[in-house]
């Protein structure tokens, strides 16, 4: 049965924001428009025949591309999205992500399975609801809320921006652009309730119906230029909607993205936090420098200076390395540009989709454009370049922030890490989140985020250290990092970055580094098997990941995290764990039909078969990694997700190659962070 | 057949289906969507559900035979089988869904072999019954069945 994007229409009304008619009394929420995506057409049916006795206009749809080209087609067309999450075209979490960037519609989830993790998953992704099936119409009739609550939020900001900067209504738009989103929910919603209150008159949602933005690739790369040249900090919205100089574009239309931006970059920074400290934890020297390093662009390094843990020398030639990098960055362009034209989402939207619903992997993204700069890898300038510029533009003001973030937190893992294991086993009992965000932080390296092949040779290289962490890190780190990459095609150069980020990610990069310069093995101790290190780097990759959410969750319950950042740790954590995955996953999925493309470039063209090994090395390296890391609970979600092995290796693969040449350029042979106090 | 004894026995036939669990609430979640417009909507999603189903039970019936076992894909299938089998409230289906997964997520096979041969027997006999019991309605007039005691 062939049911796509039949409509069933309970009211015969225009496809307009208001649907009522001026004079009659407010019919809402009948005439709600929504739009179901199920790919069981038992379910389907049902959904639409308990929408349309709500009196709502029902479109139904069994595939997420169909849905998404309805709603990329009719802008304004629909008010809520309710989908299914588990969908063979395309994973309910990622069309969440995309809905959510791109159309900033409130959207529904729903599966059979009602486990917390996967409920858990779709409150990081943006998910304004979830319903457990089978759904009863009772859960439907009240759908309504989400419009109306999105629509107030979105009305108090267009007010706030008015000329209320300041005042009693700032603080309720910090606490609206903090967006700690499930940590504040609570407290948002009361607002929600105040505001309710106090709009009692505007209770004619219609009123508060604007026509959506659709951030188009363009849009959010001037976007992301303007939040950059203000420094997240003081990107506020009236700001940069002056710097971006769009017409019609509204304050709150900035604000409203502002927010999705900074989740993205929180829980990017969670990744990468996740992932430098586990380099550091794993990695030897040479890894954790490399996390340290790649995260050490300008703010990280200032930040890991700050806090005493990076010698001052270090740090000045991580950051003279990373600012003669980014300049550098080319050869990596052509991977990377495959990879962005392979993504038919919207560049920005996409990446920022991934990236915010998982605020650990924007911060990878950051982290690893900060890397670039910082680390003057002797990856291909035109690569540097690419990820430098994409992972500048978008999140050059994150990055600084992020990398703080984990700059100060992959100190303190690289610190842990230059400690015998026994230490880590500390940490990782510490919450598996901590000792994963500490990882992330060291871990982003910015050779990774170039997507350099030496990545791959990396991932090739059985880098047989000891420190398995540190394979597992590069790994996944080069994963992530050309998830990255891949998906952030236009803007973020970075997209390697954030698969820097991840812990694993940022691993793979140091190890990778390592490989490529035999010089650098000598430390660590790396084999330059590259089979086994394809193998490690599988198992890492997926160990990673695990730990990237795991330290992500830490990263952002350090606070370290600046800006946005208003997390708190238990919900990080959470949100960080499942976005990291989702981010991960998310990204493989894109990044996977890159990362091909971009293995092959390096050589390693095999990332499906690196997949598979992942799968089973990473089913393996769980085991291994018995220290609390919270892979079991990461794992559970990671395994099933074959991308992201995939895109790991690939990641892996292109920063092996592109570490190499990052390596060399620093020259580390000793790894300057392995002195850094513990 | 008089009409009250029809309507008697298709009540009755109903409440045997609750009763001896082979239908739950969701069944009735279905009933209630019936309407004027949509006279014989249950009979419609309950046609759908088979006509769909059976090729899930065909993917995993193939799944099975392979070796070694993929659970990860097994217990992929089974779980958008369950999905639409819990959307029609068949209960005892639903139950039989849970089990299979179980022995998925142990890894074994046998298991997951004797619970899906289970499985498809519930699957055939709920289809008979509930296909006697649409002919029944149908034979009474659609808008009786739409008010039929709850």
């Amino acid at each position: 049965m062939n049911l796509v994007s039949q409509t069933a229409k309970s009211m015969s009304m225009p496809n307009s924001s208001v649907s009522w008619k001026s004079g009659e009394p407010d019919p809402f929420p009948a005439g709600l428009r929504v739009l179901v995506v199920d790919d069981d057409p038992t379910c389907l049916m049902i959904l639409e025949k308990m929408l349309l006795n709500c009196l709502y206009e029902v479109t139904k749809c069994n595939r997420a591309e169909m849905a998404l080209s309805l709603l990329r087609e009719n802008k304004n067309g629909y008010d809520i999205v309710i989908s299914d999450v588990h969908m063979p075209d395309m994973d309910g979490f990622k069309l969440l992500e995309h809905i959510g960037l791109e159309m900033d519609l409130p959207v529904i989830m729903m599966s059979a399975d009602d486990g917390k993790s996967v409920v858990m998953k779709g409150v990081t992704h943006g998910a304004c609801d979830y319903l457990i099936k089978p759904v009863r119409i009772e859960a439907l009739k009240n759908i309504w809320q989400h419009v109306v609550r999105k629509r107030k939020h979105e009305w108090k900001d267009i007010e706030q921006s008015g000329s209320i900067e300041d005042g009693e209504q700032q603080q309720k738009q910090t606490d609206d652009a903090d967006f700690s989103s499930s940590a504040n929910e609570g407290s948002w919603r009361k607002r929600r309730k105040d505001e309710e209150d106090q709009v009692e008159d505007r209770d004619d949602t219609s009123a508060l119906k604007k026509p959506r933005v659709v951030w188009s690739v363009e849009l959010h790369q001037q976007f992301v230029a303007a939040v950059n040249q203000l420094g997240i900090d003081k990107a506020v919205p009236k700001k940069i909607l002056e710097l971006m100089n769009v017409p019609g574009l509204t304050r709150e239309n900035v604000a409203s993205h502002l927010q999705k931006y900074r989740l993205y970059l929180r829980r990017l920074s969670g990744v990468s936090q996740h992932q430098s400290g586990l380099n550091n934890s794993f990695g030897g020297p040479p890894d954790a420098t490399f996390g340290s390093v790649s995260s050490f662009n300008g703010l990280d390094l200032q930040a890991l200076a700050a806090t005493g843990q990076i010698p001052a020398q270090s740090l000045a030639t991580l950051q003279a390395a990373a600012l003669g990098r980014s300049t550098t960055k080319s050869g990596i362009s052509v991977p990377l540009m495959d990879q962005r034209n392979l993504f038919s989402f919207e560049g920005p939207k996409l990446r920022f989709g991934e990236g915010s619903q998982q605020p650990q992997q924007s911060n990878n993204n950051n982290k690893q454009i900060n890397l670039l700069h910082g680390i003057p890898t002797t990856m291909e300038p035109k690569q540097l370049a690419n990820l430098h510029q994409s992972a500048q533009q978008s999140f050059r003001g994150m990055n600084m922030q992020v990398n703080n973030a984990h700059g100060n937190q992959s100190s303190s893992l690289l610190v842990q890490m230059s400690q015998p294991p026994q230490s880590r086993p500390q940490i990782l009992n510490d919450t598996n989140v901590n000792h994963l965000s500490r990882l992330p932080s060291s871990l982003p390296q910015p050779t990774l985020s170039g997507g350099m092949p030496s990545s791959a040779a990396l991932a090739r290289n059985g880098m047989v250290d000891n420190a398995r962490g540190a394979v597992y890190n590069s790994v996944s780190q080069a994963s992530s990092m050309v998830d990255f990459s891949i998906t952030q095609n236009t803007d973020l150069p970075g997209n390697s970055f954030p698969l820097a980020n991840n812990p694993s990610a940022i691993t793979s990069k140091g190890v990778l580094r390592e490989e490529v310069n035999s010089e650098m093995k000598g430390s660590r101790g790396f084999a330059p098997s590259y089979d086994i290190f394809s193998d490690l780097h599988q198992h890492k990759s997926q160990d990673w990941e695990l730990q990237n959410v795991g330290l992500a969750f830490n990263a952002s319950q350090h606070s370290n995290m600046q800006g946005c950042l208003d997390v708190q740790p238990s919900v990080l954590v959470h949100q960080g764990f499942s976005s990291n995955q989702n981010s991960l996953q998310n990204r493989n999925t894109s990044v996977g039909k890159v990362m091909f493309s971009a293995g092959e470039e390096s050589g390693h063209g095999n990332a499906h078969n690196i997949d598979q090994q992942l799968n089973t090395f990473v089913a393996d390296n769980s085991l291994i990694k018995a220290e609390s890391l919270p892979e079991a609970s990461c794992q559970n979600m990671l395994f099933p997700e074959q991308f992201t092995q995939e895109d790991l290796m690939s990641i892996l693969l292109k920063q092996q190659e592109g570490l190499g040449q990052v390596a060399n350029e620093f020259g580390f042979d000793g790894y300057p962070l392995d002195d850094l106090p513990v | 057949m008089e009409r009250s004894q029809m309507h008697r026995q298709l009540a009755n036939m109903r409440k045997a289906l609750f009763d001896q669990g082979f239908l739950d609430e969701q069944f009735v979640q279905l009933e209630e969507l019936q309407d004027d417009a949509n006279p014989n909507f249950v009979e419609e999603i309950v046609t759908l559900y088979y006509r769909d189903s059976s090729r899930s039970i065909l993917n995993i019936e193939q799944a099975l035979e392979r070796s070694p076992q993929d659970f990860t894909k097994l217990d992929s299938y089974m779980h958008q089988f369950k999905g639409s089998s819990s959307s029609i409230g068949a209960k005892k289906v639903k139950h039989e869904c849970t089990q299979f997964r179980e022995y998925c997520k142990e890894g074994n096979g046998e298991g997951c072999k004797r619970t899906f041969q289970q499985l498809q027997k519930e699957y055939s006999t709920l289809k008979k019954k509930l296909e006697a019991y649409f002919q029944l309605a149908r034979q009474i007039g659609p808008i009786e069945t739409a008010t039929r005691p709850k």
